[in-house]
Parts: structure tokens; sequence; C-alpha cells
């Protein structure tokens, strides 16, 4: 077979397919964002901008306010990225450079299968298993320690229910943790032999050429691993309805019940019957859509400027 | 070779194809979508129903709400809610309304130690719990009505649907009818804010909570306390009287029920008079459209639910159900005989 066969109209063909494939993605983004902001027009004519500042969610009076939701996201979301990325990144240093193969392997292997277990059977373990051992006995460690100390007290004040925003943030971080580490590793290996070699035969310890060679290499990376990891915590939706709590309250208290946005949709979207309660769901939807954006575009400014830096 | 494959993939399909229309020709098969309350005797009616004429009801239970939307959109032939229309908001989206079972909503506790029916509440604590207002279970108000009764210093934990529900809307009329303060502040709906107390998705979803929570409280449809293994409490009715949640109290407060006097059967049940009323009594309601496109499925739909209230009351009572009366049933079937109709405006029932 020779290239003479295929004619330029089969190529061209393929060409316009591709191109409508490529379209068809972007108008997707267009229409599901025209019926974002087209949904939450009613609920934001009704309320103004108090919709973004009030932390009333009242289906009864028909006043919503997404406060409480949006502070909740980004709380469950920091909590599991403070926890989470360390020890992401803990797997992937070792996975990379220190373990032999023996381990490595079986080892990489595990994260991959935990990256890929639906959110679901996380929130299902959380409710069932962690919440009820961990999540109660982390609930009264920090009522009896962390509670009565001035300031930051009100912050752990919670009865020992086992669910709550804290509990909901380390599920997240678990789940996120398969995610960031894969990325992480993936990156790392591609740092050339010859740098790490190099540094070492100068006579670096191990954390130095972590330090000083792997991790300047793969910034950009490494920042897109953990971003990718946060976008995931921001939208996770079954696992955290399951331990949350559900409620819409703002509180001072990170132990506490609370709801996040993706929550708030997964429990009431079927059973919201009037207009602006819809809308008010949708309008949370939007919300979310533009955090996620921000954090996306933070992360690619971030990364340019990096690259700007080190002057590639 | 690359033909007769084609040919005999093809050759499959029609064949499949030709299975399918005469799988669906024969089988006759009626949609219905709403409230998760009544799902457990609808699904057994269902069973038995399709074991005896072949009919088959395929049931989705996703909540009230969903149910009144779904019929609205019209994707099933009838939807199910606890929360019944208005007769207005009947008559604007040609709907027909009527009772079809009715069960009790208990509240259910976590305490170490307490059985069900150990604890008895009235209706004005049980509103001062979700209220926030009493927050430990040594509070005198529920020593003094529990005397005798041990009670640990422990915390309330409250627990609440989080999801719109049909049973929170019975469960909150039941609050208002009792408790001025909260008709006032917190009101009646099928969600609701509340003011304290964590929200778990459904009726499990509350029972997996209240079991999981030390010194919890919730609210959840009768059978899945029973089949959670909860505590019930018992409760004070409007006459003063303890009552357990029983098959008979629950009848008790549905006898008195007058269905002739009201419009479009909108009727709630909480709060019913007499000394052996189960207080938080709720009725499930079915709804079609006053219009039918397809006459035969309508009447196979209104003969399902015929059967299933001449025939379906042993089912109903083992799973702790009311049934509704006969005097209802004939005025049901009046109604459907008057107000749903073919699209040709023919009667149908």
């Amino acid at each position: 077979m020779s290239v003479k066969q295929f004619r330029p109209g089969f190529d061209r063909g393929f060409h316009n397919l591709t191109f409508g494939l490529s379209m068809f993605v972007l108008l997707l983004l267009v229409a599901i964002l025209a019926y974002l902001v087209m949904g939450s027009i009613p609920v934001l004519k009704n309320q103004g901008l108090s919709f973004f500042i009030s932390s009333d969610w009242n289906p009864v009076k028909d006043l919503y306010g997404a406060l409480p939701a949006i502070i909740q996201t980004l709380v469950t979301a920091v909590i599991a990225l403070v926890i989470g990325v360390p020890v992401s990144f803990g797997i992937a240093v070792f996975l990379t450079e220190l373990a032999p193969p023996w381990i490595a392997r079986p080892v990489g292997v595990a994260i991959e299968m935990l990256a890929a277990i639906p959110s679901i059977i996380y929130g299902m373990w959380g409710l069932f298993v962690f919440a009820p051992t961990f999540g109660v006995a982390m609930q009264h460690w920090t009522m009896a320690n962390l509670a009565p100390i001035p300031v930051i007290g009100p912050l752990f004040v919670s009865p020992p229910m086992g669910i709550g925003i804290f509990t909901a943030g380390i599920i997240l971080a678990i789940m996120i943790v398969p995610f960031i580490t894969a990325m992480m590793r993936d990156v790392f290996t591609t740092v050339p032999a010859v740098l790490k070699e190099s540094a070492y035969g100068l006579g670096c310890t191990r954390w130095e050429v972590v330090h000083r060679v792997v991790l300047p290499y793969c910034r950009a990376g490494t920042v897109g691993a953990v971003m990718l990891g946060l976008g995931r915590a921001l939208g996770e939706t079954m696992a955290v309805t399951f331990v949350i709590g559900n409620s819409h309250r703002l509180s001072a208290s990170i132990m506490g019940p609370g709801a996040t946005i993706s929550s708030s949709i997964a429990n009431e979207f079927v059973e919201a019957d009037s207009k602006l309660h819809t809308s008010a769901l949708v309008t949370l939807g939007l919300t979310l859509f533009v955090i996620t954006f921000i954090v996306l575009a933070v992360a690619r400014l971030f990364l340019l400027r990096l690259k700007k830096q080190s002057g590639h | 070779m690359l033909t007769t494959f084609k040919k005999s993939i093809l050759g499959g399909a029609a064949l499949l194809m030709a299975a399918g229309v005469f799988a669906s020709a024969q089988a006759t098969e009626i949609s219905g979508a709403g409230a998760t309350f009544p799902y457990p005797v609808y699904a057994k009616w269902a069973e038995a129903y399709e074991a005896k004429t072949g009919v088959k009801m395929n049931y989705q239970s996703i909540g009230s709400g969903g149910g009144i939307k779904q019929i609205k959109a019209s994707t099933v032939d009838f939807g199910a809610s606890d929360a019944p229309l208005t007769k207005e908001e009947l008559d604007e989206a040609g709907l027909v309304q009527w009772p079809m079972i009715m069960g009790g909503v208990v509240p259910v506790v976590n305490i170490k130690g307490i059985k069900g029916g150990d604890v008895t509440l009235t209706g004005a604590v049980l509103a001062d719990i979700y209220l926030g207002k009493i927050t430990k279970w040594d509070d005198k108000q529920i020593a003094d009505l529990n005397p005798g009764l041990k009670l640990p210093s422990e915390a309330i934990s409250v627990v609440e649907r989080s999801d719109g529900s049909g049973t929170t809307f019975n469960f909150t009329n039941y609050l208002a009818a009792v408790s001025p303060e909260w008709k006032d502040s917190i009101g009646v709906n099928k969600s609701v804010q509340w003011p304290v107390g964590v929200g778990g998705k459904g009726n499990e979803g509350v029972a997996s909570y209240t079991k999981q929570i030390d010194g919890s409280i919730g609210y959840v449809e009768y059978a899945y306390a029973l089949q959670n293994d909860l505590a019930y409490t018992q409760m004070k009715n409007k006459d003063g009287e303890t009552v357990a949640p029983t098959a008979a109290s629950f009848a008790a407060a549905a006898a008195n029920a007058d269905w002739a006097h009201a419009p479009g059967y909108y009727l709630i049940l909480g709060n019913q008079p007499g000394a052996k009323s189960w207080p938080i009594t709720a009725a499930s309601f079915i709804l079609v459209h006053k219009s039918q496109d397809n006459a035969k499925t309508a009447k196979d739909v209104l003969d399902f639910f015929d059967w299933s209230f001449k025939n379906g009351s042993d089912i109903a009572d083992k799973l702790d159900y009311v049934s509704m009366p006969e005097n209802v049933v004939d005025m049901v079937e009046k109604t459907w005989t008057a107000d749903v109709k073919g699209s040709d405006g023919k009667k149908i029932w």
C-alpha cells in the first residue's frame, strides 16, 4: 500500500471531521454557560447581590443566600489541599527517588487503582467507617483540647457526631491524594537522569536533589497536579454529601456540619419545585463554574510567571 | 467473508428488534414516579399485580417534588406525592388527585440503653428540640414527660431531611400545628430552613445518621424505623393521650379524616383528634392528567389502582401502612369517572 491510494478528499474530510468535533466542545461549553446564566436570572433579579452575601437559605420564604455554601466549598477544598498535597508529594518523591522497583511498582499500581475508585464509594466508606470511628474520636479530642483555647477555640466546637466540614475535608484529601501523586510521579520521572546524577556527583544529599533539581525542573507540572486536585476537591459531590452533614448554616466551627455548593445541588435539585429555588441552585452551579474557572486561570498565570522567571 | 459477517450481524439485529417488538406488544407497562414514603407498598403491589395480570408497573421513588414535576411534564403515566396539591394547583396543571395510602411519620432516637417506646414526647417538646431550644436529653421538659426514665446528660443531635420531601412536609405541618413559634419562624414546606442539626438524604439517610450519631433524634416513615431497628418515641396526641406508632393508631387518626368535604382531596392528616390517634399520620397521593391521550394506558393505570384499593390491604397491613376505607375508595372511583377523560372527551373509568 502506498500513500497514493488516499485521495485528497479523504484528508479534507478527516480534517473537517476533527475540526467539527473540536467546535462541538466549544459549542458545548457555550451552551452550558448560557444555560447556567439564563437559569440564574430569576433569583438574581429577585434578590440581587444579596444572593452571594446572605446566609439565609429558606425555601419556605423563597429566600436564598449562597454565602455558607460558597465559604464551606472553599474551606473543605483548602483542608483537602493542606492535608493532601504534602502527603502526595512525599509519596511521589519516595516512588521516584527512593523506592526500589519491587516496591515502587506495586505502590504505583495501587495509587492508580485508588484514583479510579468512584467517589460514592469514598463517601460510603467515610460515612460508615471513618465518621463513627476516627471522626468521632477526632471531634472528642478537638472539643477537649482545642475548643477551650481563646480566639481559635470556636473553630473546633462541635458535638462529636463524626460528620462535618472537617471530616469532608479529610475524605476529599484521601480522594485527591492518588490523583496528585500519580501526576507528580509522572512529572518527576521526566527529570533527565543526567541532571540528578551530576547533582549526586557533586555530593548533594537526596533532599537537596529533590529540592534543588527535581522540583525546579518540574515546577509547572507540580503546580498543575495541585490545581487538578483542587479542581476535583471543589467539584466533588457525592462523597461530600455523605459526610458533611448538609446544613445551610454559617458557623465559625470547621468541625460542625455544613454544605458545599455541589452537595446542596445534589440534595435539593430534584425536589426544588418553586422557580426561585431551582434558579438559586442553578446560580450555585454558575458560582462553582466561576470559582473553578478562576482557580484554573490563576494556575495558568502562575505557570506563565514561572516560565518567564526560569527563562524557558 | 466480510459481507457474510455483516449479513449475520444485520440478521441478528433484525431478529432482536422483532423480538423486542413482540415482547412489548405482549407486556403492558405503566410507569409512575414520586414519593419515597409509599414506595415499599407500591413496589409490593406492583409485584403482586404483575404476577396476577402480567401488567408491569414501574415506579421510581424520586421524591414527591420530582413526581409532581414528572407528571406535569407527562414523562410518566402517574405521579405520586405526600404533599397534596391544592385545588387551584390541580386545575392549573390539569391534574386529578386522590389519596392512595396512609402511614405514619415517627420520631426515632439513638440514646444508649433506650429501646423503642421508652421515651414519650409532646409535639411542643419535639418542636423545641427541632428549634434548638431543648439541647440536652436530661432537660426538665423531657424528664417531666418521662418520670422514672433515666436519660443521660447528653447533647441532642438533631437529624433532618436535607432533600425536599413529603415526609418533611407532614412533619413540619405537625410541628406548626402544635407550636406557634415553629409556625412563625420556620413554617411548613417540603424543605425548610432548619435552625439546628444535620441533614440526611432520604428516609435512608436520616435513618443511617440517627443510627450512627449518639444522642440523635430524627424522623422517618414508620417502615424505615422498623427496617433499621430504630428506637421510636411515643407521642402525646391532641387529646393528651400517649400513643405508640402502630398501624392501629395511624388508622385511628385516618378514621377522623373528612375526605368528602376536601376539594381535590386536599387534606392533611396531622394532629387529628381522637384518643388513639397517632399525631403525625400522613396520606400519600396519586396524580394523573385529566385529559388522557392514550385511553388504554390510562385505563391500565386506573385498573392497577382499583385492584390495589380492593386487594392491596393485606400487603399494606403487613408493611404497617393503612389502606383507604371503602367509602373513600367509592368517592375516588366516582372522581375517576367524572374527571378522567380521553382526549376525545370519552369516559375512561
